[in-house]
């Protein structure tokens, strides 16, 4: 009787996860695989192309400085946009966690996740108008300044940071915010009692105890800007140049996919690599 | 140590006016509690107290000095909150040493009042756990050890035993008057628990409505409530108004107030077969309605010409053999008589 049941719950189970596992399993896995045997080929196996396997394109990664010089590049603009992210995001959801209250609350929130709702091209087009010489930017500040200022950020790194950030804030935000929101409003209050500071207050209790939180969004927000190109492409311009576009490129302007694979395996790989090493100190930062 | 004295606290919250003309004064070393029901004002007195809320008008002085100006933080209290509020990334010990590091007292005397803390509530051994490792007992004991190593001038206690179930609630009582005893500290506590309120306390104050309707020792608050609500808010009351029928014979206590009703408490009436032939006593019939059976103590409602009277007494003192629909006897002292001033 009991294995009957036991069986059934079974069913139950697989009932429940496999529409979602094998929806991953069709969508990610297999074109992952794909991509994972082209990155061994020397030429992509359609039409007449003449191709054998090879390793080639992992070893084109280690015969030049540009890729790593390029990747390196890329991991440091992750660990900017995830830095400034943080410094921006954290206080906008402890305010939106803790401060105010009520139906002002949920009108901000919907403001937060304003830039999920809009296409991301359309998004980054608009930066460029504002960003641009003689933008908005440009002349708005003008407009309000007693002095003339130039103000031209176009194509230049601060413009992709800009990008970036804008279009990943609301993850630190939303992550942060559901952590905050779980800290007991009486552990500031004892915290107060004892005679704690504001500063105290924040580094010794909100900090730690919203970390998973922060961690989570910062992990967000890192490995999808490591391997972004768009933002770089369309706001970097010249100096726009990263791991991503490489990739980028492979695939749409050279059409050497194998190469851009094999790349995009490689910071697959890194980005993984980074988190692992990271991961016990964040582990035990949680605790 | 100190004594506190609050004086003619008002507080509004948009219309609400949570406190309203309150005046207490705890002296120095007593254990004091605030009862009353939800809403009335208790958590938000003693929270003014604390120094999380500041009166619109009134004073409040610990020791020699007015505080109604200062933020918590400078007030130099302890407290501990209903849900102990423990800080869940931090050991035990490191809880109990959070107000210390505030206040730099340095590494080894850090550590040896941590020690001594732990000892006064018996966790000698637990410095080194997690508060989701303890039990709730356990965790009420970190957070009383916690609220007094600082030695804080007043110690404020918001609901600290609701959260434990009945038998370990006795247990913490006593152990919270040891404690108190023990470091000589003021201390306040709200509850809504009236018995715990008469078992702790020194002196309690009654509220309702944000107004301080009366404050004293238990017994005199007991004995002597100052109106209805506070005679049946303070275990239970029979209004002896519409007592009537043959034989009822309600005297009345020579200090009874112009104008007041006449009451008595369930424990203090005498259910007999016939009429009791004693003087000074009022006495009444009542027809049994229920007779409930709870070990050593036993629950009675009778029914007087359309008025319940529920009796509380011992068992065995119940005549033996009377069954629901029985007419009998009810008597009482007539110095138990409550004479209550007011509606």
């Amino acid at each position: 009787m009991s294995t009957v049941l036991a069986n059934q719950e079974r069913l139950r189970i697989f009932g429940l996860l496999s529409p979602a596992y094998l929806w991953l399993t069709v969508a990610i896995f297999l074109p992952l695989s794909a991509m994972l045997y082209f990155s061994f080929l020397s030429e992509v196996p359609f039409g007449d192309a003449e191709w054998s396997h090879t390793t080639e394109n992992y070893e084109a990664f280690f015969q030049t400085s540009t890729y790593a010089i390029l990747l390196w590049k890329s991991i440091r603009l992750g660990l900017i946009v995830t830095l400034v992210s943080v410094l921006v995001g954290f206080p906008c959801a402890y305010v939106l966690a803790k401060v105010i209250k009520g139906r002002s609350r949920e009108a901000l929130f919907l403001l937060v996740i304003l830039p999920f709702w809009s296409n991301s091209l359309v998004r980054i087009f608009s930066w460029a108008i504002v960003l641009r010489g003689n933008g908005v930017l440009e002349i708005g500040l003008n407009a309000v300044l007693p002095f003339e200022v130039d103000v031209n950020l176009m194509f230049s790194t601060p413009a992709i940071v800009i990008g970036l950030v804008h279009s990943y804030l609301p993850y630190i935000i939303l992550t942060s915010y559901l952590a905050l929101q779980a800290i007991d409003d009486n552990l500031i209050d004892a915290a107060r009692s004892m005679s704690a500071n504001k500063l105290t207050i924040l580094w010794r209790i909100i900090l730690p105890l919203s970390l998973p939180g922060l961690l989570a969004g910062a992990v967000l927000i890192f490995v999808p800007v490591v391997g972004s190109f768009m933002e770089p492409r369309i706001l970097g311009g010249r100096v726009g140049t990263y791991f991503g576009t490489v990739i980028e490129d492979q695939f749409v302007a050279v059409y050497n996919w194998p190469l851009g694979a094999a790349l995009s395996f490689i910071l697959l790989a890194v980005v993984l690599l980074i988190l692992a090493v990271a991961s016990p100190v964040l582990r035990r930062a949680q605790t | 140590m100190a004594e506190v004295s609050v004086q003619n606290i008002t507080k509004s919250f948009g219309s609400l006016k949570a406190l309203n003309d309150v005046t207490m004064d705890f002296p120095d070393g007593g254990f004091f509690a605030l009862l009353g029901p939800s809403g009335s004002g208790k958590t938000t007195l003693l929270r003014t107290i604390a120094g999380f809320i500041f009166a619109d008008s009134g004073s409040i002085r610990i020791g020699d000095e007015f505080v109604e100006n200062t933020p918590v933080e400078k007030r130099d209290i302890g407290m501990m909150f209903q849900n102990y509020a423990l800080f869940p990334n931090m050991t035990v010990a490191d809880n109990i040493g959070f107000g210390l590091r505030v206040r730099k007292v340095g590494a080894t005397e850090e550590k040896r009042r941590i020690g001594e803390a732990l000892e006064l509530v018996q966790l000698g051994q637990h410095g080194d756990r997690k508060p989701h490792q303890l039990s709730g007992g356990q965790r009420q004991r970190v957070a009383l050890a916690r609220a007094i190593v600082t030695n804080p001038r007043v110690l404020l206690l918001d609901e600290p035993l609701s959260a434990l179930d009945k038998a370990l609630r006795v247990d913490m009582q006593f152990e919270l008057k040891r404690i108190q005893r023990e470091i000589g500290i003021t201390t306040v506590f709200v509850t809504h628990d009236q018995e715990e309120a008469l078992t702790l306390s020194d002196k309690i104050g009654i509220l309702r409505d944000g107004k301080m309707i009366q404050a004293g020792p238990p017994r005199e608050v007991y004995n002597n409530p100052v109106d209805l609500f506070t005679a049946a808010f303070l275990g239970e009351a029979n209004i002896l108004s519409d007592i009537s029928g043959d034989g009822a014979d309600i005297r009345t206590p020579a200090n009874l107030p112009a104008g007041g009703t006449l009451a008595v408490r369930p424990e203090n009436i005498t259910i007999s077969t016939s009429k009791p032939g004693e003087d000074a006593i009022s006495t009444c019939q009542a027809v049994l309605e229920r007779r409930v059976f709870a070990g050593a103590m036993a629950t009675c409602i009778l029914r007087n010409n359309g008025t319940d009277i529920k009796v509380i007494s011992r068992d065995q003192d119940i005549p033996p053999n009377i069954a629901e629909g029985d007419q009998l006897w009810l008597s009482w002292p007539v110095e138990k008589t409550l004479s209550i001033s007011g509606s």
